[in-house]
């Protein structure tokens, strides 16, 4: 419980810490050093719920349970390796002139600031906070984006902002909903919101309102996650903003943007069960938002000219498919889909950091000026040709694991869904390879210099996706079992 | 419906609730800029006043607080802020044209029949005595939407959006009498320092694109990154 608190106070004080050191340098290491207190607390954390199982705390205000707290200590553990690497790499954007000096102190202040709303999302037992919290996380970002305040990361900025904010404002509706179902059941109204009293009563609640709350929730934070169509705003916020903030955003926002729609999918799936005529409504809307995301996604990447924007489109394609297998249901497609982010997080921030070198070495964001990196750099070369390798779902990366269990599962339950999944990988897979080849092993031009290279949060997170493909860790299979549990009633193992 | 069944407080929420729409039919059809604030400014009132009423028709104390954080931030606080904005931009007297205004108009209408088929469904089950409330803050929501769509100043867009913050605070209290008071705080939280990051981007649009019409923020577009990528190269030494 003191973990819990200390997990969610040091970003919180870090951000206000950060917001009045004028040193950058220093700044720089205050930010790893914070990151790194959170992972530690969070991991503490973890091994508290891990033996003595779920809890809640401060009046029922947080809740952690194997699903959330997984999530906690991913997006602290990820959010620490980037800011290892934000430190050389924001110097060294300093020192070009793309930024100046009170731009940075706003920079490492949202930082910490964005990791608080995060970790505060996805530990709170209220439904109103997870959604005051993710509005908060881009409202924490959204002058990220902007950063470097060329026009156009001042348009991605805007259209972040105005499309999130329309779409957040769906699900606080949808969240008003639920609220409203809950309190003609409760006779303390003033718990309606609290998650583990909705999930208690979740069948005795109205299906008509839960089934439109749902509608409502899943396309407000579907914006959030990045489904198709409501995307638009993805791709230029992750491309046009700094790059460890698009490894952050890629690699945690969306997560925990989808974690609130399962959550709210638990609690419809209980109010619709042997009531309504469609018991598995929020389950098919999932699935449709999902594979449309993951098609659409994969036929994007083939036509992309700037590298972060495709990778972005890559994080869409991803999305889709986790909310494809969490609508899916069932144990294995849960499991799958657990798998499935925490080693799309771990990748996509290697790449994205890959990335930020990759951009410094040639100048530039546009795919057909990048060449020869192997030649240029070979570590970064070699990690950008890696990483795509694992986001492509190559066999030796886990991510093969969670791909090839989704299709299991699928196969199990809609067989003729598993041709597009496994056509859309193999349009996934062309995609980015066709981009990325001439990249990595074309003719450097000439003049073409290594840069300064922290590769070290790169490896890092490619030999633990490595790691879990060849073989996951016990206590971690338990863990993911644990939470499948939770979430589709009973587990694999 | 019948109305002589209500009881007066009754008869005047839902009164209020009409002149909340009516707002937000007004905020459609303006358009002039400073016009447009004080709409809101009014609507904002609006809504503040129903909640009022709510707290005391259903002796609900603490939405009395939640009446006057909506009257202080909403019908107060935002409107200044966004009022000194336009006077320091000096676009006080900018006159924005709406294509097709009788258009956007029918379905504004269309809109609000929309939201009362979807709440129907909701309203059977109410128990309170506010019911087609709910329908009337839905298409609130669903009309500052159609604000955000149809205009093209940075401005209009905000307050759209903030109108539908409106909607949406109007249904959570006509609805439940209120969300949770540390949710509408945080919302309120969040509202503030929207309005704030909203400030900021003016001047950064603005600086960016020498206008706050954002159809001239289109650099981005998936169409056009062909043709930037068909531009001629800068000659290089």
């Amino acid at each position: 419980m003191n973990a819990l608190f200390a997990t969610l106070l040091v970003p919180l004080l870090g951000s206000m810490l950060m917001a009045v050191v004028p040193r950058c340098r220093i700044a720089g290491w205050l930010n790893v050093a914070f990151a790194a207190t959170t992972t530690v607390t969070s991991v503490i954390l973890a091994l508290e719920v891990l033996r003595s199982g779920p809890m809640l705390s401060a009046g029922k205000f947080f809740y952690i349970d194997a699903f959330n707290v997984y999530l906690v200590v991913l997006t602290a553990f990820v959010a620490t390796t980037t800011a290892i690497f934000s430190r050389p790499y924001m110097d060294y954007e300093l020192g070009r002139g793309r930024l100046n000096s009170r731009r940075m102190r706003l920079y490492h202040a949202m930082y910490q600031g964005f990791l608080f709303t995060m970790l505060l999302a996805l530990s709170t037992n209220n439904l109103g906070i997870l959604w005051v919290a993710l509005e908060g996380a881009t409202l924490a970002t959204v002058l990220l984006v902007s950063l470097y305040r060329t026009p156009e990361s001042v348009e991605a900025a805007w259209k972040y902002f105005i499309l999130c904010g329309v779409g957040i404002a769906q699900a606080l509706f949808g969240t008003v909903l639920l609220y409203f179902a809950a309190a003609s059941v409760l006779t303390v109204p003033e718990d309606g919101l609290l998650w583990t009293t909705l999930h208690g009563i979740a069948g005795q609640l109205d299906p008509t309102v839960m089934s439109i709350a749902f509608v409502f929730l899943l396309v407000g934070y579907g914006t959030k996650v990045g489904l198709v169509p409501l995307h638009n705003w993805l791709p230029d916020a992750h491309s046009e903003g700094p790059t460890p903030m698009s490894a952050v955003l890629s690699g945690l926002l969306l997560n925990v943007a989808l974690y609130a729609v399962v959550r709210t999918k638990m609690l419809v799936d209980g109010a619709l069960h042997g009531v309504s005529n469609m018991p598995q409504l929020a389950g098919y809307l999932m699935m449709a938002f999902g594979l449309l995301s993951f098609l659409v996604a994969g036929l994007f990447l083939h036509r992309q000219r700037d590298i972060k924007r495709m990778f972005s489109y890559s994080s869409i394609e991803h999305m889709g498919l986790m909310t494809f297998a969490f609508g899916l249901g069932g144990p294995l497609a849960t499991f799958a889909a657990l798998l499935h982010m925490t080693l799309h997080s771990l990748v996509k921030s290697a790449i994205f950091v890959t990335v930020g070198h990759a951009t410094h070495i040639a100048g530039t964001q546009a795919i057909d000026k990048i060449r020869g990196l192997i030649r240029t750099q070979p570590a970064v070369g070699w990690g950008l040709l890696l990483g795509t390798a694992a986001i492509a779902g190559f066999p030796p990366f886990g991510l093969f694991v969670s791909e090839f269990l989704l299709l299991v599962a699928t196969m199990e339950s809609w067989p003729w869904l598993t041709v597009a999944l496994l056509s859309g990988l193999a349009i996934a897979f062309a995609g980015l390879f066709r981009n990325i080849h001439p990249m990595v092993y074309g003719n450097q031009p000439e003049g073409q210099l290594p840069v300064q290279a922290n590769m070290l949060p790169v490896y890092l997170h490619l030999l633990l996706a490595l790691w879990f493909g060849l073989a996951i860790p016990a206590v971690l299979a338990h863990w993911f079992d644990q939470a499948t549990q939770l979430i589709a009633g009973k587990g694999v193992l | 419906m019948n109305f002589a069944q209500f009881t007066l407080q009754e008869q005047g929420v839902v009164i209020l609730a009409a002149l909340v729409l009516f707002a937000s039919f007004s905020l459609l059809a303006q358009t002039r800029i400073i016009a447009s604030i004080h709409a809101f400014a009014w609507q904002g009132a609006l809504v503040a006043a129903a909640t009022a009423l709510v707290a005391f028709v259903a002796g609900q104390p603490h939405l009395y607080l939640s009446a006057l954080i909506t009257l202080a931030l909403k019908a107060m606080l935002i409107p200044w802020i966004l009022h000194r904005i336009v006077v320091k931009l000096a676009i006080t007297r900018e006159v924005e044209t709406v294509v097709n205004p009788a258009l956007v108009l029918l379905a504004a209408a269309a809109l609000v029949a929309f939201s009362y088929y979807v709440a129907l469904p909701v309203e059977k089950l109410s128990t309170l005595a506010t019911r087609n409330t709910i329908a009337i803050s839905m298409a609130v929501v669903l009309l500052g939407m159609l604000i955000m769509v149809t205009r093209r100043q940075a401005i209009t867009q905000v307050v759209g959006f903030m109108s539908m913050e409106n909607g949406l605070f109007f249904a959570a209290v006509v609805s439940t009498h209120g969300m949770p008071m540390v949710v509408e705080l945080g919302v309120a939280f969040d509202l503030l320092v929207a309005t704030v990051i909203f400030g900021v981007f003016f001047f950064q649009i603005r600086q960016s694109i020498e206008s706050l019409d954002v159809d001239r923020l289109s650099r981005l577009a998936e169409s056009t990154e062909l043709d930037e990528a068909v531009e001629p190269e800068e000659p290089r030494e």
